[in-house]
Order: structure tokens, then sequence, then C-alpha cells
């Protein structure tokens, strides 16, 4: 058998020690973002589109992120949006908030400011009276990070 | 906890009407530590309610997701004059009311 180097040695020790923080840091919250569409749509096909997802593509402070949702609908007594969800994945909670609407609205659109730990991907998923359920996506790329800084 | 609210003083019947509202409270979100190095417990705004003459069109239900001083910004349909009551309550179980008046014309 070859004789493994020390430094391939430590290499190969780094890596094994890495891969699980690289993994939840990517992928846990992902997943249960998921898990959380899942409560609201009960397993309902969601489909893309009718909602617009506005972010900055770029937020110097993850602390206050504008953020806007529309979602294209009659809001009428009959055909209305019932709520509006967002998921930010890589929030310690990524479910940052819930709205209820209804046809009372006028208009499906909701305006707030969030805070974001860290660049990603946020969800904004809507739920209309007639059971159907869609949704957006939004990149942001946060230069300082809500959440983590002890300040 | 104070707030702020925008509200027109007057619009049409069946005008589709902007309300915002901006309530000052720190959205301590349980993950910022004191001077001492403790954990600040997390206390939000998670809950706010819009009455419109009694019947609600708009509750939110906020996490530590929301920045702080949170501000909300939504949309009713001008039907009838009467009063916009907006009521919250926090993790600490503290709340807040704040009321507007509406004048519907036509």
């Amino acid at each position: 058998m070859k004789k493994t180097s020390r430094r391939r040695f430590f290499a190969g020790l780094m890596a094994i020690a890495a891969w699980p923080t690289v993994r939840a840091y990517g992928q846990a919250s992902t997943e249960s973002v998921d898990a959380m569409v899942l409560t609201v749509t009960g397993g309902a096909k969601v489909q893309t589109g009718r909602v617009k997802l506005e972010l900055p593509p770029f937020a110097d402070n993850g602390n206050s992120v504008s953020l806007k949702v529309n979602v294209e609908s009659a809001m009428t007594a009959n055909d209305y949006v019932k709520s509006i969800h967002l998921y930010a994945a890589r929030n310690p909670r990524p479910n940052v908030a819930n709205f209820y609407l209804g046809p009372r609205a006028g208009r499906a659109q909701i305006s707030t400011r969030v805070r974001l730990g860290g660049s990603q991907r946020v969800l904004a998923l809507a739920a209309l009276s007639d059971g159907s359920f869609w949704s957006a996506t939004a990149d942001v790329v946060v230069t300082l990070s809500a959440c983590y800084d002890a300040t | 906890m104070t707030a702020r609210i925008q509200v027109p003083a007057s619009a049409r019947r069946g005008e589709v009407i902007e309300i915002r509202i901006a309530i000052q409270h720190p959205m301590e979100t349980g993950f910022r530590l004191d001077d001492s190095g403790r954990a600040a417990p997390k206390n939000v705004v998670n809950a706010l309610v819009c009455r419109y003459n009694g019947v609600e069109v708009f509750r939110a239900e906020m996490g530590s997701g929301v920045a702080a001083n949170p501000f909300l910004s939504f949309f009713t349909v001008a039907e009838a004059s009467g009063e916009l009551v907006f009521d919250w309550v926090d993790d600490q179980g503290q709340t807040g009311s704040e009321r507007a008046a509406l004048t519907v014309k036509g």
C-alpha cells in the first residue's frame, strides 16, 4: 500500500471536518423551507408566475432590506389572494412573515422591510382562493448580514 | 409602543387605498448578545391585525426576520366611512393599538 504523506493526511482531515458545515450552511435550512412550504400547500403543486417579488439585487445592510410582493389577481369576492408567505432560507428562522388578505384588500400587494442573514434566494409563496399556489424567487447579495454579529 | 400610520383622510367609494404602518419596536431576534455577553431574549411583534369597521381586512404574522421598527404597507378598498383599527402584540405580551378615521365620498 502506498504510504500517505502527512500533508495529504491533514488535507483529508480538513475536508472531512469541513464537509458537514458546508452541507449545513447550503442545504439544511433550504430543506426546512421545503417543509414549511409543504405545511402551507398540503402537497398541492406550486406554480411559478403571477407573483412578483421585488428586492434590491445588492443590499449593503442585511438588517433592513426593503421588499415588495405583488400578486396578479382580480381580488373579487370569488377570486382573491388568501395569503402571502415569505421565506429566507439562510436566515436562522426562515419563515420571515405570513400575510393574510381577503377580497377586501383590493390589491394583493405588500411592502415591508426584512432582515437577511446572508446572500440568498428569497421565496414568496401566494395561496389563492381557487386552491392554487404560486411562487416567485429573488436573489439578493447581502454585504453585511443580519443576525450573526454581536453588536 | 408608539406607531405611525398613514391612511388617506378621504377616498372615493370603491377606491383602493394604501395603508402604511410603522411600529417602534426593537424586534429583538434572540441571537443578539447584550453588553454582558448574554443573549437578549427574543421579542418581536408577532401579530398585527387591521380591522375596517370591525371587519378584518389584513393580518400579519411576523418573525425575527422582519427588520427593527417593523414597517408594513398594504391595500384595502374604501367601502364606507368609518374607522380602521390596528392591533398588535409582541412576544412579551405587550399590546399596541392605533386607529384612523376614513371618510368615503360618493
